[in-house]
C-alpha cells in the first residue's frame, strides 16, 4: 500500500486535467500530476516523481538524492569504485 | 532503475551497519518502531535485521492500513459488493482479507462483481464505461492515499459522474502513534517515521513525539539503505541525548509536506469523531469520511450498510502484534491455524502485515538465530 | 430454351453431392450447431480444423489416430490445458500456448515429443476468424516443435461457459536417453540453472487483460523447449532434473523440488535474469517476478562439475541466450528455498499463497 515507485515524466497527455505519461524501467503509465502543479515542486517533462496508485506524489529532488548517496558513502570506507562497478553491471 | 539501485548496495550496507554497531552503548538495548507497512515489507524482504547488531530491535507498529480495518467494516464492504448492479472496485490488498463470511474474493466467486484496480482513477473510468452500473471504490490507506481519493472525487464532481461513489476507510497515522505511546505495554526508544505519509503531512505533525515523549523520530525512505541510515540517525540522537524530528528521505519529503494534497483532502473529507482500529479499539479523530458536500459520492449515504461491530476471532492476537507488544511468531496461532493460505487475521493477509512479512521473509533469520551452526 | 434437366438429373446431382460432400464454413460465429455432430460440425472440422492442421495422420478423421510403434523405448505421456484469457496476447495466443505446453511437459523429462491430440471447447459466439487464427497458430507451433497433431475433438458450450475457448492437449513422446531424471537425483552441491529471463509471460498477460493502464513492450515467451532440453542432456551426463516454471513461477517449482528432494535451494538474487520492463511492471504492481508464470523457460539442476558446460549449451541456443546459473543446492535447511538478496541478507521464498494472477496459462 505504501508502494511508491520513482518514475520519469516523459510527456503530457492531458494538460488541463494534469495527466502525464510516466515511465518506470520501460513501462509507461498515465499518472495524475494534479498534486504537483504549483510551487517549487511543480513538475514537467524530464522530472522524476514518486508514483503511488496512479498519482505523482512528490518530485524527487536529484540534489537531495545525491546528497543522501554521498552521506551513505561517507559512513564508512570509500566505495566509489564498487558502486561504479555495480552500476555498470545493472541493465538500465 | 534510477533512484533505486543506489540505495540497495550491499557493500555500503555493510559499512553503515558497522557504524551503527559503533554507536551502540554496551549493555543497552534499543527498541525502534516503524509505523509503515512499506517499511515492514522492506525490512523483511532485504533481511535488514540480519545486518543490525543484536542490541537493536525493530518493532512493527500499526502501519498497515489493510490490517487495521476491523471485520465489521469488511462485512460492510462485502454487503455493498453483493448489491445487484454494483461494480465494487478495490486495491488488490483487500481482496483476500477475511471477513465474517469469507473475503471479497469469496464474494466474487459467489457472483459479486468485484474488480481489482491500481488507482482510484481507474475506478472512475470503470464508472464512465458502465453508466448503467453503480461503481463503488473501496478507499483505504493512510494520508498517503487519501489525496488520490480526494482528487478523484473532485474529478468525479467536475465531470458529473453520478454512478460513482467512495466507501471511505482512510485512517490517519498520528492518533495511532498516540495510542501506542499511551500504551503501558511498550517501551520504545525511537520511531522510524512513515516515508510516504510524510510527503503529504510533512514533519511538523511528529514534533510532539520528540518534544513531549523525548523520542527521536527519523522519517525514512523505503530502500534498505534508507532504513539503515535512519536507524543510524536515531542512534546518533540517542547517543547525544537529543530527541528531534529528522528527515532521512529528503529526496522526496519536504518539511511542509504537500500543501496541494492537504487542501484536496480538506476540500473533500473530514475527520470522523471516532473510528475502530482492529486491535487498538476506538480512536478519536483517527479516520476520514466524505464531507456533506460530497454526499452524492459517498457510498455510506448511497447504500445501507449493516454497520455491525464484529469482534475479532478469539484466537486472533492481531491487536497485540499491531501494537508491537508481541512478535508475529509469539502469536499462539501463528503458522498453525493462521497462515498466508488460511489467514485468521489481517496481519497475515496483507503483504505488508507484520505476520505475513515475517512468515514470508523473516522465518529463516529466526531459525538461523536459534541454530547458528546449521546454515 | 429453358431447363433441359430432368427430374432424374436433379436427384442424381443431389446424390453425388451427398456422397462427396464439399463442406463450406460460411458462418461468422460459432453456434451450438457446430457442436451437435451434424453438418455444421462436419463443416467446422473439414473447412477449418483439418484445413489448417492438415496432416496424413489426422486426415482419415477416424475415432482415433493410428501411430507407428516406438520399438522398445519407453513412452512419455502428458496432458495440459490452456484456459488463458485473453486468447490473443502479445507474443502468442492460446493455440501456441497449448501446443508448447504439452511439448514442454514432455521435453522436461527429456522425451522427444512426437504426437499431440487436442480437445477444443468452444464458446457459442466465438468468431470463426478467431478460431481459424488459433488453429493456424497451433499448426505453426506444431511444425516448429516437430510434432504432429494426430487427433482431436471439438465441442461447443453455451455463451458464457468457456470464455472464448479452452484447449486441452495431450502429448506423447519417446524417451531415448535412458537416464533417471527427477528430484530424487538432486543432491547438495548441485547448481541451479535458468534458461532465460523470468516473468515475461505472466506480466504480458496481466497487461493484455487491460484495466491496469500500463504500456510496456512485454511479450509472452511461449516457446518449445525440446531442443534446449536435448542440448543440455548432450552437454552433461549429470543433469538431475529439468522443470518449466509455469504457474506460480520459479519460486513454486523450486519449492516443489526442494520439498521432494528434501534439500535447500539457495538463489542468488543478483543472478536471476529479469527484463527491465518486467521489473518495472512488477514494481508498479507490487508483484515478485519469482512468482510470475513463464512459458518458454526451463530450470535445470546439474552436477557442479558440469555447470559451465550446461550453461554454454543453453547459451548456444536462441532461446537460451540469457541463461544463467542462479543458485545452488545445499543440505540445510531441507525443504526450503532461500534467496540471498543483493543486499547481503537472506529471506525465505515460500510457495505461492493464493493466486495473484489467475488464468494466465
Amino acid at each position: 500500500m505504501c508502494l511508491g515507485i520513482p518514475g520519469l515524466i516523459v510527456d503530457w497527455v492531458d494538460v488541463e486535467h494534469h495527466i502525464a505519461k510516466a515511465e518506470v524501467s520501460g513501462v509507461r503509465r498515465n499518472v495524475n500530476a494534479a498534486l504537483l502543479v504549483e510551487g517549487p515542486d511543480a513538475v514537467d517533462v524530464g522530472d522524476w516523481v514518486l508514483i503511488h496508485v496512479g498519482f505523482a506524489m512528490s518530485k524527487i529532488d536529484e540534489d537531495e538524492a545525491r546528497a543522501t548517496s554521498e552521506f551513505l558513502a561517507a559512513l564508512g570506507d570509500p566505495y566509489e569504485q564498487e558502486l561504479a562497478e555495480l552500476r555498470k553491471s545493472r541493465i538500465e | 532503475m534510477k533512484f533505486v539501485d543506489e540505495y540497495r548496495s550491499g557493500d555500503v550496507a555493510a559499512h553503515v551497519a558497522e557504524q551503527i554497531a559503533a554507536l551502540v552503548e554496551p549493555r543497552r538495548r534499543y527498541k525502534i518502531m516503524e509505523v509503515c507497512g512499506g517499511h515492514t515489507h522492506t525490512i523483511y524482504k532485504h533481511g535488514i535485521e540480519d545486518l543490525l547488531p543484536p542490541e537493536v530491535e525493530l518493532v512493527h507498529g500499526p502501519g498497515c492500513p489493510v490490517c487495521v480495518i476491523p471485520m465489521g467494516r469488511q462485512d460492510d464492504a462485502i454487503a455493498i459488493a453483493e448489491r445487484p448492479g454494483v461494480i465494487f472496485t478495490t486495491f488488490g490488498d483487500m481482496l483476500r482479507v477475511p471477513a465474517s463470511s469469507g473475503s471479497l474474493l469469496d464474494a466474487k466467486a459467489r457472483g459479486a462483481d468485484v474488480r481489482m484496480v491500481y488507482s482510484p482513477l481507474d475506478a472512475l473510468r470503470v464508472a464512465r464505461e458502465n453508466p448503467d452500473r453503480e461503481v463503488v471504490f473501496f478507499a483505504i490507506g493512510f494520508e498517503t492515499t487519501a489525496p488520490s481519493t480526494a482528487v478523484t472525487l473532485l474529478r468525479a464532481r467536475e465531470d458529473r459522474v453520478r454512478n460513482f461513489s467512495v466507501f471511505a476507510n482512510h485512517v490517519t497515522i498520528i492518533p495511532a502513534i498516540r495510542a501506542i505511546l499511551g500504551s503501558p505495554d511498550l517501551r520504545l526508544d525511537g520511531f522510524i517515521g512513515p516515508g510516504h505519509v510524510s510527503t503529504v503531512i510533512g514533519l511538523k505533525p511528529y514534533r510532539w513525539i520528540a518534544r513531549d515523549h523525548r523520542k527521536p523520530v527519523v522519517v525514512s525512505g523505503f530502500e534498505p539503505l534508507d532504513i539503515l541510515q535512519s536507524v543510524y540517525m536515531i542512534l546518533q540522537q540517542l547517543a547525544a541525548g537529543r530527541s528531534e524530528v529528522d528527515n532521512q528521505y529528503t529526496r522526496v519529503v519536504r518539511p511542509d509536506g504537500n500543501p496541494r494534497a492537504l487542501r484536496a483532502i480538506a476540500e473533500t473529507m473530514e475527520l470522523r469523531t471516532t473510528f475502530e482500529w482492529r486491535g487498538l479499539g476506538f480512536i478519536a479523530q483517527s479516520a476520514l469520511k466524505l464531507r456533506a458536500e460530497f454526499a452524492d459520492w459517498d457510498a455510506e449515504v448511497r447504500f445501507d450498510v449493516p454497520g455491525i461491530r464484529v469482534a475479532d476471532p478469539k484466537a486472533c492476537q492481531c491487536g497485540e502484534v499491531l501494537k508491537g507488544v508481541i512478535k508475529p511468531w509469539e502469536c499462539k496461532v501463528f503458522g498453525t491455524a493462521c497462515t498466508p493460505d488460511r489467514p485468521i487475521g489481517t496481519c497475515m493477509v496483507s503483504s505488508e502485515g507484520a505476520c505475513a512479512a515475517y512468515y514470508n521473509f523473516g522465518r529463516l533469520t529466526r531459525r538461523r538465530n536459534r541454530e547458528p551452526a546449521s546454515v | 430454351m429453358g431447363d433441359t434437366r430432368t427430374e432424374d438429373d436433379v436427384l442424381a446431382a443431389i446424390e453425388r453431392r451427398r456422397r462427396r460432400p464439399h463442406f463450406k464454413l460460411m458462418d461468422e460465429h460459432i453456434t451450438l450447431s457446430h457442436g451437435a455432430g451434424g453438418k455444421a460440425s462436419r463443416a467446422l472440422l473439414e473447412a477449418l480444423i483439418v484445413r489448417e492442421l492438415g496432416n496424413p495422420v489426422l486426415a482419415p478423421l477416424g475415432d482415433h489416430a493410428q501411430l507407428p510403434p516406438a520399438g522398445d523405448l519407453p513412452l512419455a505421456l502428458t496432458t495440459d490445458a490452456s484456459v488463458v484469457a485473453p486468447i490473443f496476447f502479445p507474443g502468442g495466443d492460446i493455440g501456441e500456448l497449448a501446443v508448447n505446453g504439452a511439448v514442454n511437459d514432455l521435453a522436461m523429462g527429456g522425451a522427444r515429443p512426437l504426437y499431440l491430440s487436442t480437445s477444443l471447447i468452444l464458446e457459442e459466439g466465438l468468431a470463426v476468424a478467431d478460431l481459424r487464427r488459433v488453429v493456424q497458430s497451433m499448426a505453426a507451433a506444431a511444425r516448429a516443435a516437430g510434432v504432429v497433431i494426430a487427433a482431436g475433438d471439438t465441442k461447443v458450450v453455451e455463451r458464457g461457459k468457456a470464455d472464448g475457448l479452452y484447449i486441452t492437449t495431450t502429448g506423447v513422446g519417446v524417451i531415448e536417453h535412458g537416464r533417471r531424471l527427477g528430484p530424487a537425483q538432486i543432491r547438495p552441491g548441485d547448481r541451479v540453472l535458468l534458461s532465460g529471463t523470468v516473468g515475461d509471460h505472466g506480466m504480458a498477460i496481466m497487461l493484455a487483460r487491460g484495466g491496469l493502464e500500463l504500456e510496456a513492450a512485454l511479450e509472452s515467451d511461449t516457446a518449445p523447449l525440446h531442443e534446449l532440453a536435448q542440448l543440455l542432456l548432450t552437454a552433461s551426463e549429470h543433469v538431475r532434473c529439468m522443470r518449466d516454471p509455469t504457474r506460480g513461477g520459479v519460486a513454486t517449482v523450486l519449492n516443489e523440488l526442494a520439498l521432494a528432494a528434501e534439500v535447500a535451494i539457495v538463489l542468488d538474487e543478483l543472478s536471476v535474469p529479469v527484463r527491465p520492463e518486467v521489473t518495472g511492471a512488477c514494481e508498479l504492481l507490487g508483484i515478485d517476478p519469482l512468482y510470475v508464470a513463464n512459458e518458454g523457460k526451463l530450470i535445470a539442476i546439474v552436477a557442479p562439475e558440469d555447470e559451465q558446460a550446461a550453461l554454454a549449451a543453453l547459451q548456444s541456443h536462441p532461446l537460451g541466450t540469457s541463461a544463467a546459473v542462479v543458485g545452488e543446492v545445499r543440505a540445510e535447511p531441507p525443504g526450503m528455498v532461500v534467496l540471498e538478496t543483493a543486499f547481503g541478507g537472506t529471506r525465505v521464498v515460500d510457495m505461492l499463497a493464493g493466486d495473484p494472477l489467475p488464468r494466465i496459462c
